[in-house]
């Protein structure tokens, strides 16, 4: 064994440092506090929201229901068939993301992130039990008293308070929000509800409170690829460098050669992923700008400048440097483009729900027999209906064949003899199945295979709706 | 051998080892990790005891909880048949035409039926009841019993030429030898005159008379009290052509059906009864 060792280059690997964010004031913190409040008054009393279908529906204005494989929007109701509706909102979701960040940069993640969200109330709840930043520093530092064990029991259980608020919230949006909330809280919910309740607590208890930070640098793939959507004009939290460097101490300033910054670390320590933004853009920076209303509290005091850190776009920190007009330009090709992508999905989508179909019809041929010939020597081919009914009223139709003259059907349960046209009846919200046989004379017949029209002619007035398929014969 | 040596970065210990000059940091395992494990040991010796873990002699230990697939299964199994009973109960008291006039009943003997059909049936009778040489199509409307529920159902329950008592049974007679090849050849050409196939052969309509009408009906269009076919509407059973119908005259071909009762139970039959009723030929 030898204590002798040969110099060596830096570690690759680094420890990590615990980050303690200092209480700070500001528009930002008020703008951030402000948004929390809507996304938590969203989040968690959405669900309760009622909303009148009729008898034997759900009353939830906003259900996302596995369990009647339905998703209730107020008045709009999405079959899981129709599930482009979702695809088309995720596609919003992400344009109106990148739009976002061409105007504004990491706003999302600064300000409307679920994990920033959460992990600032958690932040807060943690400063209300342990104290500001040094406190919390030196009651982590500190031995294990009586006070620090006190203090640790109840921050975590206040933390495991909201995230079992959080996760039976996130049920809510998939269930009866009061019934489930009663069987809950009356230990009468299955285990899936229990389970499910315990995966989203636990993940935001982990999330918020423990991990925080890491999941922005380190899980989330958004910030590894956003950069594309930034230029030169994207607002972004910068430090204007030409202005604060050199730094100097605040009372020895009158010098001309020094700048504004006074070194005093404030930015630092308010930073929720515990960057120095005076290094310049970092992939670690969320864009909350509480590291703005740091530097402006300070700048305050001292009579100087404000917005030394400032959120801005960096042709404009280039600008100021030379001495030349700032301006903003938020309508750049690449916002135009992002722009007229969102409105022409938002567009698309709109046109999409406004001309609906209230029915479905799906139509299968029975494959064997292929046909059947009859004593009579007509052919039969059968056929299983399905008729979807989208609306809260029944819906009836007078079925007929359109371009067969010669062809009857009969309609299992509905028309025992062979008739030219049936009606068919489907109950609200249900699906109807109908086995329906045609027969045709051979000789009306064109070929192996011909097309076979059913129209189904709604009772109240309405365009009759057609649906095409084919029947079978035998060689001629 | 083992050199161990403190690594001036991060102030542990090397393992001693060194290959290539690379050396290897002796770095515990992650105290989760290391506590995760035991845990899952400690969980395991609790598994052994509680549940059926251990092979003995004559079996296996059952475990202090009992556990059981198999119960749980018949455990699963009685209580879906307790929830079908209250169906089970109306198949079984109502009879099969009041059964289809309730659409509710309908439906749901037409899914049960189909099970019932796809497990017993359509080995012969193919899906759908497509048929298939020698074997009825139940899919059209040419029925040798009869096409109502009624009989449909009997000939399920009963069986064709079958074990039970009440099966239905006919034989068509062998007239090989007892008519010559000319005169049943006459007859063929009589009888597929009847579809439509071939021309008229009077020698052949005056034997048809005389031997084959007693069933056939002297129009040909069969006798279901005999299971006899009807020979007019061109849906041959063995066989298509004048071959099949003199081969059928030489040494006629019988097919059985088995008895279903006792092998299916009461509200099957009656469902599939139901189901076949609904295959395209109901009467």
């Amino acid at each position: 064994m030898s204590e002798e060792t040969t110099p060596q280059k830096a570690a690759l690997y680094a420890e990590k440092q615990k980050i303690y964010p200092q209480k700070i004031a500001g528009r930002f913190r008020t703008l951030k506090w402000k948004i929390m409040g809507w996304i938590f008054a969203f989040y968690f009393l959405a669900p309760w929201i009622r909303w009148d279908r009729g008898e034997g529906q759900p009353d939830q204005a906003i259900l996302a229901s596995l369990e009647l494989r339905r998703l209730y929007l107020f008045n709009i109701e999405i079959w899981p068939q129709e599930i482009y509706y979702l695809t088309g909102l995720l596609v919003l979701a992400a344009v109106g993301l990148f739009l976002a960040t061409a105007m504004a940069g990491r706003v999302w993640c600064g300000f409307t992130c679920w994990q920033t969200v959460w992990t600032d109330f958690y932040v807060w709840i943690e400063e209300k039990i342990e104290g500001d930043r040094n406190k919390r520093m030196r009651l982590d530092q500190g031995p294990w008293t009586g006070e620090k064990v006190v203090k640790k029991t109840v921050k975590h259980i206040l933390w495991i308070f909201v995230s079992a608020l959080t996760g039976m919230g996130f049920l809510f949006f998939f269930n009866d929000a009061p019934t489930t909330f009663m069987e809950i809280v009356t230990a009468q919910g299955s285990l899936e509800t229990y389970g499910f309740a315990a995966l989203f607590a636990g993940t935001t208890y982990l999330f918020a409170g423990i991990t925080r930070e890491d999941i922005c640098i380190y899980m989330c793939p958004w910030p590894r690829f956003q950069g594309a959507m930034f230029d030169e004009h994207s607002l972004l939290v910068t430090y204007e460098a030409w202005r604060g460097e050199p730094r100097g101490k605040a009372k020895q300033k009158v010098d001309k050669s020094q700048g504004d910054c006074v070194d005093c670390n404030l930015c630092v320590n308010v930073c929720p992923t515990g960057i120095d933004i005076r290094d310049g853009d970092n992939f670690k920076c969320i864009g909350c700008a509480l590291c703005v209303d740091a530097c402006n509290s300070v700048m305050t005091k001292l009579g100087r400048p404000l917005e030394l850190v400032t959120y801005d776009s960096s042709s404009n920190q280039m600008a100021r440097e030379r001495g030349l007009p700032a301006k903003k330009r938020l309508i750049r090709r690449r916002t135009i483009g992002y722009g007229s992508f969102l409105a022409a999905i938002l567009l698309l989508m709109a046109f999409g729900l406004s001309t609906r179909s209230e029915l479905e019809i799906n139509v299968q041929r029975d494959r064997a027999p292929l046909f059947v010939p009859l004593s009579t020597g007509d052919i039969q081919n059968g056929y299983t209906f399905k008729l979807l009914n989208m609306i809260n009223t029944p819906q009836s139709f007078t079925m007929s064949i359109a371009n067969m003259p010669a062809a009857t059907m009969t309609v299992i349960g509905v028309a025992d003899t062979p008739v030219k046209d049936v009606q068919l009846t489907v109950a609200p919200d249900q699906v109807a199945t109908y086995r329906i046989f045609v027969r045709a004379p051979r000789d009306s017949l064109s070929g192996k295979f011909q097309d076979i029209v059913f129209r189904l002619q709604p009772e109240e007035n309405g365009a009759p709706v057609d649906y095409t398929t084919q029947f079978a014969g035998p060689d001629k | 051998m083992a050199n161990i040596e403190k690594d001036a970065v991060t102030g542990t210990n090397t393992t001693g080892h060194e290959w290539d000059g690379i050396k290897e940091l002796n770095t515990p395992l992650p105290r989760w990790w290391l506590w995760t494990f035991y845990a899952t040991i400690i969980f395991a010796i609790g598994y052994w005891v509680a549940m059926p873990s251990w092979p003995t002699l004559s079996g296996y230990a059952q475990g202090q909880l009992g556990y059981s697939s198999r119960a749980n299964l018949v455990e699963d199994m009685k209580a879906q048949k307790m929830e079908r009973a209250s169906w089970q109960q109306k198949f079984a008291s109502m009879d099969t035409a009041d059964i289809a006039k309730d659409g509710t009943l309908l439906n749901y003997a037409m899914a049960g039926g189909k099970l019932v059909f796809a497990d017993n049936c359509a080995p012969c009778h193919g899906s759908q009841g497509s048929g298939g040489p020698g074997y009825p199509v139940l899919a059209d409307d040419d029925w040798l019993w009869g096409g109502s529920l009624e009989a449909i159902e009997a000939t399920i329950r009963f069986g064709i030429r079958g074990a039970h008592g009440d099966t239905r049974t006919s034989e068509m007679p062998v007239f090989g030898g007892d008519l010559s090849a000319d005169q049943i050849a006459a007859v063929a050409d009589h009888v597929l005159s009847l579809s439509g196939a071939g021309s008229a052969n009077a020698d052949g309509a005056a034997i048809f008379v005389e031997q084959c009408a007693a069933c056939h009906g002297e129009d040909g269009k069969g006798l279901r009290d005999f299971g006899a076919p009807n020979l007019t509407d061109g849906i041959w059973l063995y066989g298509t052509g004048r071959d099949a119908v003199i081969a059928q005259m030489n040494k006629p071909k019988h097919g059985v059906m088995p008895t279903w009762e006792g092998r299916l139970d009461d509200v099957s039959i009656k469902q599939v009864a139901i189901y076949v009723h609904t295959l395209g030929g109901g009467e």
